[in-house]
């Protein structure tokens, strides 16, 4: 293949559009996915996430734009001519063929010979982490959700795609086998150096899985990083609420400082809220009189008595409403002077040794360093 | 009264047994009443000599079973299982895109549906005296064709065998219909992508996925068109005339004008021994899966 110099992406799409009727599913899609990256789809339901893996699948056709796998265009290209598999959220086992014929199926219609599927089929069991030896010979109905996830996954494997993927695969799991095959499909990812496109509506295993993640809302990109990116820099309301939680506070941009804040060099805006004033960095989307949106995460506040706020630390004085216990962590939820509750995260060190002094109705200080808060835009 | 069904659920409650036979048995009394003892009743007169003016007189005898192997009647024997395997195909043909379209065309599919069996609203026997005007030689196709030009003589349509093959799909088609209906709106759309994923091509999905998965709707669908169409006597008797007698008409001939139940009888059982060696055969043909639909 003459286009497959290192540089070309996996995946690529350039400005994709499907409608159904006239709503869009997907407008105006550009992203790139680079060779072996996990990379993820998250969104509510809605979002078009799903409909852009169907696109790439080619159970979709675009309306417009172009959609390239290592460099070439696949528009037109039936779903099995584009070297890629696809694991489903139903898994869609064929209930009428055992697991290994299941898992054979995809190499039979390539003609495979016999002997080589066989080979094929086991080794691709094994990937698995199923033994060919207990599972081959069993009927789908025979087998347990985590099972049965297994074997799609192989099935899909056992092709030897470029490129795989997965549509909500852990959707229908448990808690405790999700989290364990979060690790695996993360471990197959990096040990077979296939490019893995997962579509999920669950923030938490996207974190945990992608090396990058595009976040989708109304059929277009909100915003597209690494997990870190995601969760520390939102760009918008949509994408910190969604990723995580958040604490959003609005105010008018007051005057601009040239100031120091927490010991650096920086500018600083001055911002003045329904619930008091606070200082923001600097950022293009704030302007002299204009409106500003930050978003703080439950766990870049702190809980001060009042009057014991450190110098450089933004502070709203705020009371105590509620405290609930998490195990890992304690939020507290406060009310500032306009009304709006704030979550805060406190570390547990133990309730049962060192409880938090906090009760409801106490008078407190919700507190940040003006850098950990994220400017929204719009 | 309340203190009686009080009692009786009581009773019923501590005889575990008693449950079934509540369930079973108003159908079992019905179906021992209407169809078990007629059947036996006619297996007794398949045996027995025929009585001069029509009835029977006691003794035993083979004859009507010996002379239901005359060739003439072996024959309306085989053009009966020959039209009813033809009329299972063609609705087995015509049923299963219909079924294929209705299950993929979403909110219009009751309506679809409802169309389907409509032709039940009126009595069968209206509908093929409405095929006679179809096909008479003075009927409907005749004038069309002759019209056109087409043709200067009428065709002979009516009183053939391809009338009576007509005449029986038209009957038969829904039944095989709401089947296969049933069985494809089960079939999950996804498993046909994941085998278009896997490389499947149209027919090599027909072949592997939704052939195998929609089999027992098959099945029960051909059973429902291929046991009435051997028994069936209205559409022969008006579509087919005389010389297209099927076993149903000769049946009803011994019933009714020849007066001859022994052997209206014989030929009853003749038939139904014939269909129970061909159901076995079917069953031991395709190892007992008919009618097990996934799993195993």
């Amino acid at each position: 293949m003459p286009a497959s110099a290192p540089e070309v992406p996996a995946v690529e799409f350039r400005g994709v559009t499907k409608r159904y009727g006239s709503t869009p599913a997907v407008r105006d899609l550009s992203f790139t996915v680079a060779r072996g990256e996990f990379f993820s789809l998250l969104g509510p339901s809605g979002c078009g996430k799903t409909t852009t893996l169907r696109l790439l699948a080619g159970f979709e056709s675009a309306d417009d734009g172009e959609i390239r796998l290592f460099g070439e265009v696949v528009n037109q290209r039936r779903p099995y001519e584009r070297d890629l598999a696809m694991v489903f959220q139903s898994y869609a086992l064929f209930p009428h063929l055992s697991v290994e014929r299941n898992v054979a199926f995809g190499l039979e219609q390539r003609k495979r010979p016999a002997r080589e599927i066989r080979d094929r089929v086991r080794h691709a069991l094994e990937l698995v982490r199923l033994d060919p030896g207990v599972y081959a010979a069993r009927q789908p109905s025979e087998l347990s959700g985590g099972q049965r996830q297994r074997v799609a996954l192989a099935r899909a494997l056992v092709l030897e795609p470029r490129v795989l993927l997965l549509d909500e695969p852990l959707g229908a799991l448990d808690l405790k086998l999700r989290k364990e095959m979060q690790v695996e499909l993360k471990a197959l990812n990096q040990q077979l150096s296939v490019t893995f496109i997962h579509v999920t509506h669950d923030q938490e295993e996207a974190l945990v899985m992608s090396d990058r993640l595009a976040v989708m809302d109304q059929a277009q990109i909100a915003q597209l990083g690494t997990p870190a990116e995601i969760y520390e820099n939102p760009r918008t309301a949509f994408v910190a609420d969604f990723i995580g939680e958040a604490n959003f506070l609005e105010g008018r941009a007051a005057r601009r400082q040239g100031g120091k804040a927490a010991g650096r060099q920086e500018e600083w805006w001055e911002v003045i809220g329904a619930a008091g004033a606070f200082a923001v960095p600097s950022s293009p989307a704030i302007s002299e009189g204009g409106d500003v949106r930050i978003a703080i995460r439950p766990e870049w506040l702190d809980l001060w008595r009042p009057g014991s706020l450190p110098a450089g630390e933004n502070g709203l004085p705020a009371t105590v409403q509620d405290l609930i216990y998490l195990g890992e962590t304690i939020h507290v939820r406060v009310a500032l002077a306009d009304g709006r509750a704030m979550i805060i995260a406190l570390r547990n060190e133990g309730q049962l040794i060192k409880p938090l002094s906090w009760s409801r109705g106490d008078a407190c200080v919700a507190g940040w360093l003006p850098e950990d808060c994220q400017v929204l835009e719009g | 009264m309340i203190a009686a069904r009080r009692r009786f659920l009581r009773w019923v409650s501590r005889h575990e047994g008693s449950r079934g036979a509540l369930l079973l048995g108003p159908g079992g009394a019905w179906l021992f009443a209407f169809f078990l003892l007629p059947i036996l009743i006619l297996l007794g007169y398949s045996f027995m000599p025929r009585g001069p003016y029509g009835g029977v007189e006691s003794g035993f005898t083979l004859e009507h079973y010996r002379r239901f192997l005359d060739p003439l009647y072996l024959g309306i024997l085989r053009r009966t299982v020959w039209l009813s395997f033809l009329c299972t195909i063609a609705c087995l043909l015509l049923a299963f895109p219909t079924a294929y379209f209705i299950v993929r065309s979403g909110r219009r599919r009751n309506l679809l549906l409802f169309l389907a069996v409509l032709p039940f609203w009126t009595s069968s026997l209206v509908r093929t005296y409405a095929m006679i005007f179809l096909l008479r030689d003075s009927g409907l196709i005749n004038r069309a064709l002759m019209d056109l030009g087409l043709v200067h003589v009428p065709l002979r349509l009516l009183y053939t065998e391809g009338a009576v093959l007509a005449g029986l799909v038209y009957g038969a088609l829904p039944f095989m219909i709401l089947p296969i209906y049933a069985s494809l709106e089960k079939l999950d759309p996804a498993l046909l992508e994941a085998a278009e994923g896997l490389g499947a091509r149209p027919w090599a999905r027909f072949v592997r996925i939704v052939w195998p998965l929609t089999f027992p709707g098959v099945a029960v669908g051909s059973l429902l068109v291929f046991v009435p169409s051997l028994g069936s006597f209205v559409v022969p008797d008006l579509l087919g005339g005389a010389r297209h007698m099927m076993i149903g008409n000769l049946i009803q001939n011994q019933f009714g004008p020849a007066r001859n139940w022994p052997f209206g009888s014989a030929a009853a059982f003749a038939v139904m021994a014939f269909l129970m060696i061909a159901m076995l055969g079917v069953l031991r043909m395709t190892g007992g899966r008919a009618g097990t639909g996934d799993a195993r």
